[in-house]
């Protein structure tokens, strides 16, 4: 094509909240304006990952990455940077960045690799013919022309990819399963229901790659023998809804999907089946019965779905980042993908990198980086020069990572074995000012509340736990309840039903273990040391410093600090919702915290 | 319960919908789905119709309703404001905003306020975790937010 310049602008939903469309559309009005439309190409793409910096605007052939792009900043976009080749040095990440060198020298980037991820923020994700002229159902085509379903299996097995929905499991072997059991119809479920709070690696994945799940489908459909396939996506997710719509209608137009694919004799179609805020419906059985129109309650393991799930019949499940995995491994080859990783633990893992971190964004690293490098090298960080306390990892159902065990490079096993887990990706970064009883009380919470009921030791041990933490945080706690803490989480892991019971009280033992002195304080001395625990803290004026400047009292919400102008004020501790307007806005340091 | 055709709750779009996904094998969800879009909650009476017209128990609707957080059983505010809690944005100070949100307008979380504008939840995450603390009005999402910011954010909705 004789486009000089190529634009891409990110339209995931991060960069699209932070008025990613309005800058799209001042791009396309001043290409017009400014008489360059045929100079340069306008394209949507997937999400970069960098959600902190976002919008983000691409620019090529020569990368550069503008940062924090407004739509007023169109005008000179195409004013200097298309028309007179010169890059619009205020909206560089990195602003010595010289014409010509990647954006992969960004730190951010760095460390990163990308198979997952690899066309997010490179094609348009609207538009099929991006996929497939990049090698898109390349593998599909192998898969139906040149392999048979044992030789498909056998790549996956050798390969080593495990699932990357949390547990790990062995993707080749769970296809034998539903391989080698008899049956006339079999199914093909994605799981997209990404409910971990602080997880969306595969919202952006279905955002800015659909195509590759949808591929990755089919080759399973083609591989165990099924025809029909589901994708259960989150109600929450709209525009990766629209995405995946529009790229099945346009696969099915291709011949991609549908009847006879590329001429052959295998069948194969995808239908969208939408989630309605479960949480557990992230457990495979329940996600099964949450897709048969039911209340989405698990029922006892085995028989596995593999072999008798959706509507009895076998079923493989497996999660968005998995599936996106498939179509590399199947052109690259097994011998390539593990080679990357560690030697449990192969390939890369998407996490998303939020809290309190410089860099928050979506990232993919080969396993066996270690947290230290994507805290430090890649999130750039603590900000506001805090000191790191813990990194969480594996949701609700995971436990925390502390100074000490950053040194360990990460896979399935290492995780836990400092007790944590790799969980779905989502990783967040907590400093000095997170109370470790409050975030773990935040997480029994979410459990209690997305507990589905149907079994006791996680109806009534998930809200007994709760109920405990929470007289903790009111410096109401005594000894002998860490004692039944864990006395209820190791019932709740031998005897609930499903994973989210089993790993509820994974949360409260990993901070005992890395955090006691925290609940000891919190119990004997009543003290919470990063003042979250509002019961156990107060806000009180320094007589002697305050100088009556009225700041304070004219932020309060519930107007409860009184006093004359040029006097000291008072804080009225009846009326205090403690929520730190005072302590913020005072210059004088006249409000202590504590 | 019947109801004439005059009486009828259901548009014409949603029962050609219903048609579309009668033979389907677990479609209540996605009807239900299709039901709230119109409506923005699913209407007793609604559930009723849905009812008849797939032929399932109405105590299997009502189930599966009360059972998922997204589907609701009330009418919401004209201007729906749903604050972020998920990990990300609880830790950057999302239940300040709940507070203040409760304060400022007067209700708790999932209540409407009493001139029916305005209509406070709290949602699990919305996946923008790189803006915390989120919060979004009618689906707009609004990012780093703090509570004074918030408060100029409602205000603009203000008798829209």
């Amino acid at each position: 094509m004789a486009f000089k310049n190529y634009i891409l602008v990110c339209a995931g939903t991060a960069c699209e909240s932070s008025k990613g469309i309005a800058l799209y559309e001042a791009l396309e009005k001043e290409l017009k304006a400014q008489g360059v439309e045929g100079e340069a190409q306008l394209v949507k793409t997937g999400c970069f990952g960098f959600c902190e910096q976002g919008p983000i605007v691409k620019i090529l052939p020569d990368e550069s990455f503008y940062v924090k792009v407004g739509p007023e900043h169109a005008q000179q976009i195409v004013a200097e940077h298309i028309i007179k080749g010169r890059q619009v040095k205020e909206l560089l990440y990195d602003k010595e960045q010289a014409a010509g060198t990647s954006s992969d020298s960004i730190d951010f980037y760095q460390k990163q690799q990308r198979i997952v991820l690899r066309n997010c923020g490179v094609i348009n994700p609207e538009f099929i013919d991006e996929y497939i002229a990049r090698e898109g159902y390349a593998a599909l085509e192998k898969v139906i022309f040149e392999m048979t379903g044992d030789e498909v299996i056998e790549e996956l097995k050798a390969a080593g990819l495990r699932g990357r929905g949390g547990a790990g499991f062995p993707t080749g072997i769970k296809w034998s399963f539903t391989k080698n059991t008899e049956s006339d119809q079999k199914y093909i479920v994605c799981n997209a229901d990404e409910g971990d709070p602080g997880a969306y690696m595969d919202r952006s994945t279905c955002e800015g790659d659909p195509h590759s799940v949808l591929e990755a489908m089919a080759i399973a459909g083609r591989t165990v023998g099924a025809n029909q396939g589901f994708i259960y996506i989150r109600a929450e997710y709209p525009l990766a809804i629209e995405r995946l719509e529009n790229a099945i209608a346009q696969a099915r137009e291709y011949g991609l999907l549908g009847d006879n694919i590329l001429g052959s004799d295998f069948s194969f179609d995808i239908e969208l089946r939408l989630g309605a805020g479960a949480f557990v419906c992230g457990e495979e059985t329940a996600l099964l019965a949450s897709i048969e129109g039911k209340r989405g309650m698990p029922i006892p393991r085995p028989p596995f779905p593999a072999v008798k799930g959706l509507w009895g019949q076998p079923s493989v499940i497996n999660n968005v980042e998995t599936w996106a995995n498939i179509p590399m491994i199947i052109l690259k080859g097994a011998a390539w993908f593990s080679s990357i990783g560690t030697e449990s633990t192969k390939g890369t893992k998407v996490f998303a990198l939020t809290g309190k971190i410089k860099n928050s964004g979506l990232i993919e690293v080969p396993m066996g980086t270690t947290l230290r490098e994507i805290i430090y090298d890649i999130g750039g960080g603590i900000p506001s020069g805090k000191k790191f306390k813990a990194a969480q990892t594996g949701g609700p159902s995971g436990g925390v990572l502390t100074e000490e065990v950053l040194d360990t490079p990460i896979d399935y096993e290492s995780l836990q074995a400092v007790g944590s887990m790799m969980g779905s990706g989502g990783m967040i970064v907590m400093d000095e000012d997170d109370c470790m009883i409050d975030v773990t009380k935040f997480y029994l919470e979410f459990s209690v509340d997305e507990s589905c009921g149907k079994c006791s030791p996680c109806r009534i041990g998930g809200r007994t736990c709760y109920n405990i933490l929470d007289k903790i945080s009111k410096g109401q706690g005594k000894m002998e309840d860490l004692d039944t803490l864990k006395d209820l989480a190791q019932a709740m892991r031998k005897a609930s039903l499903c994973g989210l019971g089993q790993t509820t009280p994974n949360p409260i033992m990993s901070t005992i273990n890395y955090f006691n002195e925290e609940y000891l304080e919190h119990i004997n001395e009543g003290k919470c040391r990063a003042g979250k625990c509002k019961d156990l803290m107060a806000y009180t004026i320094v007589e002697d410093k305050c100088i009556g400047c009225t700041a304070c009292a004219r932020v309060c919400p519930v107007n409860c600090i009184s006093g004359e102008v040029k006097a000291a004020h008072v804080i009225d501790q009846d009326q205090c919702i403690k929520c730190g307007q005072c302590f913020d806005k005072c210059k004088f340091d006249a409000i202590l915290k504590g | 319960m019947t109801a004439t055709a005059e009486e009828r709750m259901l548009t014409p779009e949603i029962d050609a919908f219903i048609e579309k996904w009668k033979e389907k094998p677990g479609n209540l969800i996605m009807v239900l789905h299709r039901v709230q879009e119109e409506f923005g909650y699913v209407p007793r009476q609604a559930a009723f119709e849905v009812a008849a017209a797939l032929d399932v128990p109405v105590a299997k609707i009502f189930g599966v309703i009360t059972f998922y957080h997204f589907f609701k059983l009330t009418k919401p505010g004209k201007n729906q404001i749903a604050v972020c809690m998920g990990t990300a944005c609880y830790l950057k100070g999302g239940q300040d905003l709940i507070d203040e949100c409760e304060r400022k307008l007067g209700v708790g979380l999932n209540t409407v306020t009493e001139d029916g504008e305005f209509s406070v939840e709290a949602v699990r995450c919305i996946g923008c975790c790189g803006l915390a603390p989120v919060l979004t009005v009618n689906g707009e999402v609004f990012g780093g937010v703090n509570t004074k910011e918030m408060v100029k954010i409602i205000e603009q909705f203000e008798g829209k």
